[in-house]
This record gives structure tokens, sequence and C-alpha cells, in this order.
């Protein structure tokens, strides 16, 4: 694990010895996120976002234990005691306020992750695990926002509920059983408010321990970096502190301006009105959206209309599922050996209809259906699935990569190292400027 | 050749995979143009005489929003005299009120007076009863259950209104342009869609998002209120006034909330300019 100059951790008190003698905790993080963890020098901005995303999960954690004091589990009283937190419960607007819009800080932060990860090649070759745990962790936190949505019980926890369950009960016989099963009635009430309560408890200590999986299969090979070349000396790294603690501090400033702003000044922007109004299992809204976070992928669900060998409805759970479980074969669909897009002009132009694509997504899956946004949507989701399982396969083995510098420190002096993709649109790609 | 095919396949699953999801979606392409084509686009007069809300202006509005006490008071006395005949405020009590600037005795008289009584039990009979409103009560229901509401309503339920103004659209000028939007059907819209005339029992008003509504105008002559400030009572100033307060009882923490936010940016913004001066310090000389 690490690289051989990275620093040793020798502590000096007697008493920082006698621990290290018997806990080397304080070595294990020393190693891990300390000065003995050396990372390439020329990470960009884009680099912050995995502490960031640690930032957010410990942010949930403790505004949820605290939430969890004041919430009450029961149908009947949920919605209220929810309203309880919000009124009577001293700072009980903010930790509730913190919450909800902790859960859209966490996804804007991961959702940049991934495309950071995705942009430069992250997922390849001697990272796929560190890829792999990343997509575990991304499916364990949609379902604990989707659970936790559902627990203040308004119209659209209780609708959203009824809908995403529902999508187990298109599987081909054991439909319906398994939805009955999951939900612990015929219809989301007291025992799915529950379980999802527990589970919504739960699974955020999942998440935790995942990301020290990822974190430790992430320090075998050591971070990537814009160039997506490997390091190949002492000269191509920093220590991970001073240097990047100092670099994600200021990051972290600018996450926490961000997420004051949401709490304090915007508080229900990214929510919906529904859900203030308690749930009804007798009156469907008009208009039944999951959290912006999920529209992508609700786009998809609603994309496929027609009946061919399976019914409509499962094609668009198939898709919807397999539009993130694909992202598990992503290391071995892209068959090209350089990571960074930077250096890969044919790619990173498919991969900027990608991001527009899934933006609109996004918006579609938000938007009222009409012949239009459904027709946009069915475009939309064929480009989504033509992009990972026909174009990159295809691309990747068949298109002319740029030269790649020799070394990180190579293109650090030519002050290309730490390029972002904002740069390689401005001025062309590093090499090509040669 | 078959073998060739077979293999080729099995080592590209992906692009069968992709071919079946591609092949499924071009099927629903196709399915939406032909409809598009051939059917006529659905036009509704929802669709085409619905309106957005119109602006109330209030205090409240806007990132540094505040409360004007006064105005609040007014809407109160407007949601007492008018909508509470109907409309409950359940997740109220009546000492909240001193937030708006009534002092304990004055909550005590509102509490006394309130014209519905808190549900009880008779201490000497146990059977059920009603006693007086104390400060520490919620607001009572105005009637039992759904199904007096009902039956007192036209088959309609008058929603409870502490939250109303977070669970619309632009919740405080909707509620506002809600009140002042009541209106004979234009005949335009009878001409484009017969069959669209308001249903008797119901009231046209083209800020409902199916246009007829079971609640009749509420709002309709200056002065059905009297205001102790002294303001005139006008439909528009009480239609303000009772949206004001209503933004209130859904978040009567708007005011503490954007203090505190001023604050904590204030804060972060020092926090992120010295983080920005320690990094930048850090890095120096290090070409990266």
């Amino acid at each position: 694990m690490s690289f051989p100059w990275a620093k040793h951790y020798a502590p000096k008190h007697p008493l920082t010895q006698w621990i290290d003698a018997r806990l080397p905790l304080p070595r294990l993080a020393y190693n891990a996120i300390g000065a003995g963890y050396p990372v390439p020098r020329n990470l960009n901005y884009f680099w912050n976002f995995g502490v960031l995303a640690g930032a957010a999960l410990a942010v949930q954690i403790i505004t949820g234990i605290v939430l969890a004091m004041h919430y009450a589990a029961n149908g009947m009283v949920a919605f209220d005691s929810v309203e309880r937190i919000m009124r009577d419960v001293p700072s009980g607007w903010f930790l509730r306020y913190a919450h909800a819009n902790g859960a859209s800080m966490f996804f804007i932060v991961v959702y940049t992750h991934i495309a950071r990860g995705i942009y430069y090649g992250s997922y390849k070759a001697p990272r796929e695990m560190v890829w792999l745990l990343g997509v575990v962790i991304f499916l364990l936190m949609m379902a604990t926002a989707f659970m936790g949505y559902v627990l203040p019980w308004g119209q659209m926890s209780f609708w959203g509920a009824q809908v995403i369950t529902g999508f187990f009960s298109a599987l081909p016989g054991v439909g319906e059983t398994v939805r009955i099963w999951l939900l612990g009635g015929y219809a989301p009430d007291n025992a799915a408010l529950n379980r999802f309560f527990s589970l919504h408890y739960l699974l955020p200590f999942v998440i935790a321990g995942v990301i020290i999986l990822h974190i430790w299969a992430l320090h075998i090979p050591g971070s990537n970096n814009p160039t997506g070349v490997e390091v190949t000396g002492e000269q191509d790294t920093v220590p991970f502190h001073p240097y990047y603690t100092a670099k994600d501090g200021f990051g972290l400033g600018i996450f926490l301006i961000v997420f004051a702003s949401l709490i304090f000044f915007a508080p229900n922007l990214l929510g919906h009105p529904d859900n203030y109004i308690p749930a009804n299992p007798l009156s469907t809204p008009a208009h039944i959206v999951p959290e912006w976070y999920f529209l992508p992928f609700y786009a998809i669900l609603k994309a496929f209309t027609v009946d061919f060998i399976f019914p409509a409805k499962l094609w668009g759970v198939l898709a919807m599922f397999g539009s993130i479980l694909l992202l598990f074969f992503l290391p071995w669909l892209d068959k090209s050996p350089v990571k960074s897009s930077n250096y890969r002009p044919t790619y990173r132009m498919w991969l900027i209809v990608l991001l527009i694509d899934v933006l609109v997504l996004g918006y579609l899956g938000g938007a009222e259906a009409t012949p239009i946004t459904v027709l946009l949507s069915q475009i939309a989701a064929a480009y989504y699935f033509a992009h990972f399982l026909v174009i990159l396969p295809i691309v990747s083995a068949m298109e002319r990569p740029r030269p790649l510098p020799n070394s990180i420190t190579e293109a650090v002096l030519k002050n290309e190292g730490g390029t972002s993709p904002m740069q390689t649109a401005a001025h062309g790609s590093p090499a090509a400027a040669e | 050749m078959l073998s060739f095919a077979t293999r080729f396949l099995a080592r590209n699953l992906n692009l069968v995979i992709g071919a079946g999801f591609l092949f499924a979606l071009l099927l629903g392409i196709v399915s939406t143009v032909t409809g598009m084509v051939t059917e006529a686009p659905v036009k509704s007069a929802e669709h085409e005489f619905h309106l957005k809300p119109r602006d109330a202006g209030l205090q409240s509005a806007g990132l540094f929003g505040t409360f004007d006490k006064q105005q609040l008071q007014r809407g109160f006395q407007v949601y007492k005299e008018v909508c509470s005949a109907c409309h409950s405020l359940r997740l109220l009590s009546f000492r909240d009120l001193e937030k708006l600037g009534y002092d304990e005795g004055q909550v005590k008289t509102i509490a006394t007076d309130w014209q519905i009584e808190q549900p009880s039990v008779n201490p000497d009979t146990g059977e059920p009863a009603t006693r007086k409103n104390l400060p520490s009560d919620r607001f009572p229901l105005v009637f039992a259950n759904d199904v007096a509401a009902r039956a007192a309503n036209n088959n309609a339920v008058p929603p409870d209104l502490s939250l109303m103004t977070k669970a619309r659209d632009d919740g405080p000028d909707y509620i506002y342009s809600l009140l002042t939007g009541y209106s004979p059907q234009p005949a335009e819209l009878l001409r484009e869609f017969p069959a669209a005339k308001t249903p008797t029992g119901l009231h046209f008003n083209r800020y409902f998002a199916t246009l007829n509504l079971a609640m009749a105008p509420p709002l309709t002559a200056t002065d059905q209120v009297q205001y102790q400030d002294g303001t005139r009572a006008t439909v528009d100033q009480m239609a303000k006034d009772v949206s004001a307060f209503l933004t209130w009882t859904a978040e009567p923490n708007l005011e503490t909330r954007h203090a505190a936010g001023a604050a904590v940016l204030i804060f972060l913004l020092i926090f992120t300019g010295l983080a920005w001066g320690a990094y930048r310090n850090i890095w120096r000389g290090i070409k990266h």
C-alpha cells in the first residue's frame, strides 16, 4: 500500500508512542488521510468532491440522529411529529431543513464526483474496485434517500412509496407478491413506514462502511489525476496533509456557503409543495414526481411506452435499474487504455453529449407528460443506452488519442497538469497545443 | 458461421442488451410520432385558462423577508372572522399568537372567546363534552371529521390552513390570487369549451387548478372586517393580510431563519477567505 517515499508515522511524545504500540489508530489515520498518503500534485478542484461527499454524509448522520430523537414513525403521527420539530423543538427547523437540503447537497456532490470519475477515467485499471464500490455507495444512497423522503408522510411521501414499490409488481409472475412483501401490506401503511425508518437509520452506517472500503481500495494504487498518467516518482506527489487538507478546507467553505444559502434562504426550493399535505390514500396528487436527484432515471422509466415481448412497464423498470447497473460494467465497456478524456478528443465529444443528455432527462423527468416531452425523453433515453452500450465500446476501440505526457511533473512544468474540462473546452486539449 | 455469430454476440453482450433497449425505445418513438400526427392535440379549458398566481407583494417575500406584525394581526382578524367558519388551523396553539404582538391577557381572551370549544370529558360522568379554550390549546378543529365537513360543505372538505402557503407553489401569492380571483366565466371559454361550464355549487376562479372550486367567494365587500388599526379593509387588502398571516402560520420561524442565515453566511465567508489564504500559503512555491 502506498508509495515507497510515503512519510512514516513516527510519534515523538511518549503517550502517542504508548498508544501506537497498543492500538495504531492514529497511524492508520496518518497513512489514510494524513501526511503518510502521497497524492498527485496536479489535482484540480474536481478532486475536492470526494471529501465533500464524506462531509455531506457526516452532516446527514449527525442531523439525522437528532431528528430521530423527535420523529415518530407511525402513520397517525409522523406528519405532525415533523411539524412539531419545525415549530416546537429548539432549532428543530434548522435540523430538518439541514437534513432535507443535506440530501440534495449529498447528491449534487456525488454526481459531480461520479462525473469527474467518468471524465478522467478513474474507473479504469488499476482502480476498478474503487469504482465498483462507488457504484454500490450510490445505490445505497438512492435507497436511503428514497426511504427518507417517505418518512414525513406527506402526499409525495405516500404516493412516491406507492409508485416506487409498484415497480416491483412489474416483475413477471412474482411481482405482486414481492411488492406486498416489501411493503408489509397491500398499500404503504404503518408496516412500510416503520421498516423504511429502520432501514433509513441503518443504511447510512452501511454507506460509511463501504466508504472505508472505497478509500482502502483507492489507497492501493493511489489517486488518479487530470492527466490520467500514473505516478512515476516522488516529484509527482505531495503529502495529502497539509496540501490537500488545506485545499479541502477551502472547498468545504464553498460547500457550506451553498448549503447554508439553501437552508436559510430557500429551504423548500428543491422540495415539492404536496409534501406539506398529510398523506391521504384516497386522494392521488395530480402529478407524482420523485425528488430532483431521481428525475433522470424517472424519465427513463417513463420513456418506454410500447409493449414489445415484455410489457412496457417492465421495460421501463428494467431500463431504469439497468441505467444504473450498467455503471458496474463501465471499466470493461471502455476499452481505451488512456484514462483522461482531455487526451481523447473523439470520446470527449460524446461525453459532453452524455452530460447534456442526462440534464435533459432530468428536466423531462419532472415535466408534465405531453407528446413532445415523451418523444424527447425517448430520444434522450435512447442516447443514454447507446452511449454506454454501443458508442463507448466502439469509440474506445477505434479512436486515436492525443499523445500523453511522460509524467505528471512534465505536464505540470508545461502548465497543463491540472487541465480541467472547462480549460480543454476553451483552449483545446493539452497535448493538442503542442 | 453460426458459431462465429454466437461467439461474437456472447462477447459483445453489451451490444445485444443495448439493441434491445434501443429497439423498444424506437417502437416507442414510432408510436409517439404516429400519435402526434394522427391525433389532434388535446386542449383543455384548464390548460388554456388557468393563471399563475399574481404577486401579493408581501414583506415576507424575498431572501431577507420579514413579517409586518400589524399586517399579521389584521390577517388573523380576517382568519378569525371569515375563514375560521370552515377552515381549521390545527398545528397552531393560541399561545403562538403572542408572537404577533398580542400580550398574554389578549391571547387568553382570544382563546376563551373562540367560537368552537375544545373537546373534553365531563368530569362527573365521563361523557364527551367541551370546554373553553386555553392559551396552551391547539386551535380546535371546525368539523369533528371529514364526513361532517363534507355534509356541511356541499361534499367538499375545507382544508386545514396551517401549512397552506407551503403546500402550494408560490403559496402566499396563490392564496392572495385565489381570494381575489373569482370572476364570471369568460365568454370565449364557454364558446371554446361548452362542456366546461361551471357546475352548480362550484365557483369559477382562474387561479384554481381545475378552474372551479367549492368555496364561495369568502371576501366580497369592503369593510367586511372592521380592522382595529383603522386600515381600510378592501377585498384586496384583506386578501393580502390573510395571505401574510398564513405565511406566518406555515413558517413561524421565517424571520429567525433569515437573520441566522445572514450571520452564518458572514461567518462562512470569513472562514472560506481564511481557508483560501491558508491553501494558497501552503501551496506557495509548489507548481501544480
